[in-house]
């Protein structure tokens, strides 16, 4: 056996095994194609055993390309054994395709109020400036709910808060009792449990003897809020609520203060934004104004402050309350607010 | 409050367009709801002045005329007209062809066409203020003023602009022209002039003529009068008559016209009695009789009470004060005296008088909103002086002015430190002083006294109390008592919009926690994962409803409304449970099959025990839901099945389990619920409630048919309580592996799963055990069930082995046998 002879009998093997590789298709095959080549009797083995009855001179170089031959066939079998388990993978996902367009396993998906949503907006904003989120009594007492807030007995602004009496009398045959009209009794109640400084807000429900309409409702909810220190001004009212408004309706929303009337602050304030259906030119929901009245505020009234024992020289503040709902009906463009209350499950799903 | 642009005119220069003076009213706090322009459609060309020239019958009708109009630059026109007023020489609204006018037979704007009237041709018309869009009346044409030029667009003669402002209650001086006179003149930098109040007093003293009594001063402030001889009553001319129809009122004639004029005009109402049919020229104003019946001049009989304020004569009550005159001194054609009242009422008495009567009238209005005392002798005078003018006459010299505790207001205080303190602005003491005397304010003496003293050893420095100024408010304001009243003065004149907007900078308070506001966020959190949706009901519903979920406490009723709007909403609610079944019941109206899971964490409110002297109501956070119809609506997945007890227990458990709360459910009674299907939730020994499928009967109570229906109430505070005493504190897992045992075992029928699972739980080495499988019928024993179990062994130590496992479990089974009969399934 000559040298030629055996490194050309290795490389002829290897171009062989290899064209034999390829048509192998299932693992059966590349194991009968293993024990050919490569098994203890296969046919690169023997060419290897037969190495040592070579000449030394010859030996080295057909030795060589053996070892090249055998990693050759190894690496071979390797890729072809992963592209047949690709294969077959592939061959078996392709029989188990199902129709994605079917729904899912069903979750049942429940929902918050929008109610609860819009409050918590609101009640969050106001937290991040540090206002705390506290809640009051819904049956209150008169004194808390007009008394403390500078409206008297007689005062001809009660009639801005039409009352639902509870049936009940005192001595004088007087109702003391009411269903709150505003969450503003909380400014009285807070402020004789606790010294300045004080930032709240109070979210809650309020009730009106009222006739309804898709603006009004008899049965509501209010934010109050209110702060309270030394070297709190009419100038951070307007910043503070300023804030919120950019915060609640966007950062594009102009806003507006102007003056107005509540016995319970001094300076009074009325805060609008402008009508984003119309954006300010005037059309039905701003009723041709280009405004909207979100809230009412105010810097607190001195009465108020002198009757929780606050010195009105030392301390000043700002309070102001909103209805939750009339926000929603602005933000979602809802136009009845009698849908609210009316919980029909078609109407409060939206908002889940 | 209607104020006619042209009537403000009278005052004050107004040089803005009506919608820009309304803008400024509104941010200055006098709010212009609404600006109603008259004459905006009215077409320069078309709707202008004419001429009558002459007036012929009409050849076919004796009911029509055809007048000859002059309408300049030498056209006239020939119109039929069937107005009876029509007459010549007069000057008058004509409106040409094509003009857009008010049909009083469509009810709408229509172009006026040409038309062929009872066979005369007739191309254009003589107006009516009807048509003109200026009124009711259509009987007759409007006739103008002589001195109106011919051809002018009656645009430029009547056109106008009314705007309607939304008083505060504060501003009684607002429901007058002139108070907003004084704020346009303040807003706008111009001056205001003040009416003339002058006339002759020719007659002789008043003092002899009338008498005049305040017995209750406490009711009655002020009281003025003047007296008026030898007037005509007739209709009020036609510019008093154009006022008042665009400030809302019916001309009625020359003295009731005055009244109300000046009355709009000064906010002060002011009344006129007929002087000869006073009894014994004697005016008592004294509280009501006990029971006397009086008429009032809108012909209702009124049966009065003390403290009631009347004006009466020497025999019975002429006159309701503050509110409405009696039919009794009423003005008719034949009066030719005028007595005449202005006064000041305590606004109290006067809203407790008109409420009690259910009343109100312009007049009550204006008095419970506290008018200035100062209000009525210029208000007299000016009406007296109109009705000289207006109704000749001779007036009596002098008035009778009863004053008998002086109302004026103090000077009020302002400084520049307290605006910089409210404001945050420092505004320089001379702005100040010039915005405040804009609005008419005037500088005044600080008041004398103790008081005054101290405060001015507080102002400290004398540099200090430059900056301080006393004022003392103009006759018209009665809502200036406080130096913050001034200080919106001032920040309401410059403008809102001008004081600078700053975040708040003082330290932020401590925090305090709020945890049942937390929690309730909290829990409707979990709920809405768990797959429920939130409801919010009325909190007021009715006794039956509440007596139907069994929540009415006879001994101790629910809270009721003195004055209910509806008997829907009479009662505060004792229990959510009828809330939800409602929202439930109607939202299965709506939709019939759908799988329906509600909650709603809502207050009831329980009425004190004590009768009388009550408390409030303690006000419960409650958590109730509801689970009814499909468990999911039609699905190629899952089976169909109805919700019910299990589906409410599951939701429970995940909120649980989110909170950390070991619950443990044992059967119940409750008077709503299916006495086999309810358990009560317990936390230890804390009772937190009830879960359960309501009762058939209870279901009919609410219409609610067809499905079963699962329903839980939780009480908050217990639940909260409960929660914030979960411990968590970290366990390590094990490091070994677990192995598992299924066990089925057969027990009597009424044994618990809960109980067999407690005993399988105790053992040391077991680290859960779930119920698997339920198993009753053939196979197993009647009176017995089968309940599987899979049950979890891990050691801490090390791996268990097969041996032992099987070992404990062994332990087990012989514990089930001997406490509860248990027997391994063969």
């Amino acid at each position: 056996m000559s040298e030629a002879n055996t490194t050309d009998q290795v490389e002829d093997l290897q171009s062989k095994a290899l064209r034999e590789l390829k048509v192998a298709s299932d693992t059966e095959q590349l194991e009968a194609w293993r024990v050919a080549f490569l098994g203890r009797r296969g046919e690169l083995t023997q060419v290897l055993r037969g190495l040592g009855s070579l000449p030394a001179e010859e030996r080295r170089a057909a030795g060589a390309a053996a070892n090249a031959a055998r990693v050759a066939l190894e690496q071979g079998l390797e890729d072809r054994e992963q592209q047949i388990k690709q294969a077959d993978a592939a061959a078996g996902m392709a029989g188990e395709a199902i129709d994605v367009t079917l729904p899912g396993w069903p979750v049942p998906r429940g929902g918050l109020h929008p109610t609860t949503r819009i409050v918590r907006d609101i009640c969050n904003s106001f937290a991040s400036m540090g206002f705390s989120v506290v809640e009051g009594p819904e049956v209150e007492w008169d004194t808390y709910n007009f008394e403390k807030l500078n409206i008297p007995k007689g005062h001809p602004a009660r009639d801005m808060w039409a009352t639902l009496w509870v049936d009940h009398t005192d001595e004088d045959g007087d109702h003391p009792m009411l269903m709150r009209t505003h969450t503003s009794p909380m400014q009285a109640r807070v402020m004789e449990k606790s010294d300045p400084p004080v930032r709240v807000v109070v979210p809650g429900r309020c009730y009106r003897y009222e006739a309804t309409d898709p603006t009004h409702e008899w049965h509501f909810y209010q934010v109050e809020g209110l702060a309270v220190d030394r070297g709190i001004t009419l100038a951070d009212l307007k910043g503070t609520l300023y804030e919120f408004a950019r915060r609640i309706f966007g950062a594009e929303r102009k806003v507006r203060f102007r003056c107005d009337y509540f016995p319970f602050v001094e300076p009074g304030v009325d805060m609008s934004i402008d009508c984003f259906l119309c954006d300010g030119k005037g059309c039905r929901v701003c009723a041709d104004t280009g405004w909207i009245e979100i809230m009412g505020a105010g810097m607190v009234h001195p009465k108020v402050l002198e009757g929780v024992g606050y010195d009105p020289n030392i301390y000043t503040g700002f309070a102001f309350g909103m209805g939750p709902e009339r926000v929603a009906l602005l933000k979602y463009g809802i136009e009845d607010i009698r849908l609210f209350y009316a919980n029909d499950l078609r109407f409060l799903r939206q908002f889940a | 409050m209607l104020v006619p642009i042209s009537w403000l005119k009278n005052y004050v220069p107004i040089t803005d367009l009506p919608k820009e003076l309304a803008h400024r009213l509104t941010m200055a706090g006098v709010e212009v709801g609404d600006v109603e322009q008259i004459g905006a459609d009215w077409d320069r060309d078309k709707v202008i002045v004419g001429h009558v020239l002459e007036v012929n019958p009409h050849p076919n009708a004796d009911r029509l005329s055809l007048p000859t109009v002059d309408l300049g630059d030498g056209e006239t026109a020939t119109v039929v007209c069937g107005a009876p007023n029509v007459a010549a020489g007069q000057k008058i609204a004509f409106a040409k062809e094509g003009a857009r006018l008010f049909s009083p037979r469509s009810g709408g704007v229509e172009e006026l066409k040409r038309a062929k009237i009872r066979g005369v041709e007739s191309a254009g018309m003589v107006c009516s203020r009807m048509e003109l869009g200026m009124g009711e009346d259509h009987d007759g044409i409007l006739v103008l003023d002589a001195a109106a030029a011919v051809g002018t667009p009656l645009v430029d003669l009547l056109g106008d602009a009314i705007l309607d402002v939304e008083v505060t209650p504060n501003r009684p001086d607002c429901l007058s022209v002139l108070g907003i006179a004084h704020e346009v003149a303040a807003l706008t930098g111009q001056p205001a002039t003040e009416p003339d109040i002058s006339y002759p007093e020719d007659g002789p003293a008043i003092e002899g003529q009338i008498k005049i009594e305040v017995a209750d001063p406490n009711l009655c402030y002020r009281y003025t009068a003047s007296l008026v001889t030898s007037i005509t009553i007739g209709p009020s001319p036609e510019w008093m008559q154009q006022a008042l129809v665009k400030a809302g009122q019916r001309p009625i004639n020359n003295i009731v016209d005055i009244t109300n004029f000046v009355m709009l005009e000064y906010g002060q109402p002011l009344h006129a009695f007929d002087y000869d049919k006073v009894n014994d020229k004697t005016v008592i104003v004294r509280a009501a009789r006990e029971g006397e019946v009086f008429e009032t001049l809108d012909g209702e009989s009124r049966r009065l009470e003390p403290p009631m304020l009347t004006i009466a004569d020497a025999h019975d009550a002429v006159g309701l004060a503050g509110v409405m005159g009696g039919s009794n001194s009423e003005m008719t054609e034949q009066t030719t005296s005028v007595l005449l009242e202005s006064a000041n009422f305590s606004p109290i008495n006067t809203r407790r008088t008109r409420t009690m009567l259910g009343m109100n009238t312009e007049a009550s209005y204006r008095f419970e909103r506290g008018i200035r005392a100062a209000l009525a002798p210029l208000a007299l005078r000016r009406a007296t002086k109109l009705i000289l003018d207006l109704c000749g006459g001779q007036a009596a010299s002098g008035i009778v002015d009863l004053y008998p505790t002086d109302r004026e207001p103090s000077p009020v205080k302002i400084s520049r430190s307290r605006v910089r303190q409210v404001l945050g602005v420092d505004y320089p003491m001379p702005q100040i002083e010039r915005v405040l005397a804009s609005l008419g304010f005037e500088t005044a003496e600080p008041p004398g006294g103790l008081i005054d003293l101290i405060e001015a050893v507080e102002a400290g420095p004398v540099a200090e109390r430059s900056d301080t100024l006393w004022l003392k408010p103009p006759y018209w304001r009665s809502d200036i008592t406080i130096e913050d009243d001034l200080v919106e003065e001032v920040a309401r004149i410059v403008g809102y919009d001008t004081i600078p907007t700053t975040m708040l900078s003082t330290a932020i308070p401590h925090w305090e926690p709020q945890p049942m506001t937390e929690f309730k966020d909290a829990v409707k959190d979990l709920m809405a994962s768990a797959g429920l949706q939130e409801t919010i009901s009325y909190s007021l519903t009715t006794l039956d409803r509440l007596a139907s979920v069994d929540a009415v406490d006879d001994s101790n009723p629910p809270i009721r409304m003195a004055n209910p709007m509806s008997v829907e909403w009479e009662y505060l609610r004792t229990s959510l449970r009828s809330s939800v079944l409602m929202t439930l019941a109607s939202n299965r109206r709506m939709a019939q099959s759908d799988g329906i899971r509600i909650f709603e964490v809502g207050r009831i409110y329980a009425p004190q025990d004590e009768a009388k002297e009550r408390d409030l109501p303690d006000e419960k956070e409650m958590l109730v839901g509801v689970l009814s119809g499909p468990r999911f609506s039609t699905s190629w997945t899952a089976e169909e099945a109805e919700m019910g007890f299990f589906d409410a227990k599951g939701a429970l458990e995940y909120m649980f389990g989110r909170l950390g709360v070991d619950v443990v459910y044992e059967p119940a009674d409750d008077s709503v619920l299916h006495p086999g299907r309810t358990a009560v939730m317990l936390a230890g020994k804390t009772r937190l409630g009830v879960v359960g499928e309501v009762r058939a009967d209870v279901l009919d109570r609410f219409e609610l048919d067809g499905y079963p229906v699962a329903l839980f109430e939780i009480d908050m505070e217990t639940l909260l309580s409960v929660a914030s005493a979960v411990d968590l504190t970290y366990r390590a897992a094990s490091r070994f592996p677990e192995s598992y045992r299924d066990l089925a075992l057969v027990v009597d029928s009424e044994v618990s799963s809960a109980r067999i699972q407690q005993i399988i739980d105790r053992h040391r080495l077991v680290i859960g055990s779930t119920p698997f499988d339920v198993y009753e019928g053939e196979g197993v024993p009647d009176g017995k069930k089968s309940v599987a179990f899979r049950v979890v062994f891990q050691s801490d130590r090390s791996t268990l082995t097969s041996e032992e496992v099987d070992k404990f479990q062994g332990d087990i089974v012989r514990q089930l046998g001997r406490q509860l009969g248990a027997e391994l399934r063969g």
